[in-house]
């Protein structure tokens, strides 16, 4: 089955989306997410959609369900890179992606996940400040 | 003026497909990227609704000359229950499925025009433009 890939490092999970996905393949990220929230106790989420062409209601909601149900488990999601057109757009729709936090690239991305756990810049270990 | 392509929406990936195919349409077009991209999520809000709760359907593609305009016209048809109150269907965050209820009401803004005719039990269909400035 198509899968996005999902990445860990340190304690976050990082996700770029290069695909243009179906309906399914964002639901089955939405899962896998969860999933591997919980089996690696990661406490941030960077999803990167600079290759996405566009972003509709239904992938603006799934963002938003990533958001809430990582927030539910302890995590914090920024979502990275989103083209200027995709930006219009999305207002345009409608959607505002509220709770969604966003950051211009991976670099502001990082350092906000990294700041609202606490860590200094930079720092992302695995075996805490010790 | 080229003759209209028409895009059969029976699975998800159709959906994918739909969205392919405006956006090279757009493109060769000369629509910009802020335009194209606005088309594309347009047709990507009607292709899912026709998919959706149309059960299916057709998309129909193709570019527009009227008073010496151009544009891109869609048109995206099913068989489906059809719509009791399209006033209501076009008002953001009414929805009888799972999604946000923004489809419709958005589609017609991303577009310059937007017609809708559904009769239950027959199936809907919806015609929007995007003239080329």
């Amino acid at each position: 089955m198509e899968r996005i890939p999902i990445l860990k490092m340190g304690q976050f999970l990082l996700v770029t989306i290069q695909v243009d996905m179906h309906d399914r393949l964002a639901l089955t990220l939405q899962d896998d997410l969860t999933n591997r929230i919980v089996k690696t106790g990661a406490r941030g989420v960077l999803i990167d959609i600079s290759s996405l062409e566009i972003v509709d209601s239904f992938i603006g909601r799934v963002l938003g369900n990533i958001s809430t149900v990582a927030q539910i488990l302890d995590a914090q999601t920024v979502v990275v890179g989103m083209q200027p057109a995709v930006a219009i757009t999305l207002v345009e729709l409608g959607l505002s992606l509220t709770g969604v936090r966003t950051a211009l690239n991976v670099d502001a991305g990082m350092a906000l996940l990294q700041h609202s756990i606490g860590l200094p810049p930079g720092e992302n270990s695995d075996h805490g400040q010790s | 003026m080229d003759s209209p392509e028409v895009v059969e929406i029976r699975s998800q990936s159709d959906i994918v497909l739909v969205r392919q195919k405006v956006r090279a349409l757009a493109v060769q077009l000369g629509f910009s990227l802020v335009e194209q991209t606005k088309i594309v999520t347009a047709a990507s809000e009607l292709a899912r609704n026709t998919f959706d709760h149309g059960k299916g359907g057709t998309a129909t593609l193709e570019i527009l000359d009227r008073d010496q305009q151009r544009g891109l016209r869609l048109i995206f048809e099913d068989q489906g229950a059809g719509i009791a109150n399209v006033e209501l269907a076009l008002q953001d965050g009414y929805t009888t499925g799972k999604g946000l209820g923004l489809g419709l009401g958005g589609a017609k803004r991303l577009m310059s025009e937007f017609e809708i005719t559904s009769e239950v039990g027959k199936g809907t269909q919806v015609k929007v433009i995007r003239w080329l400035h």
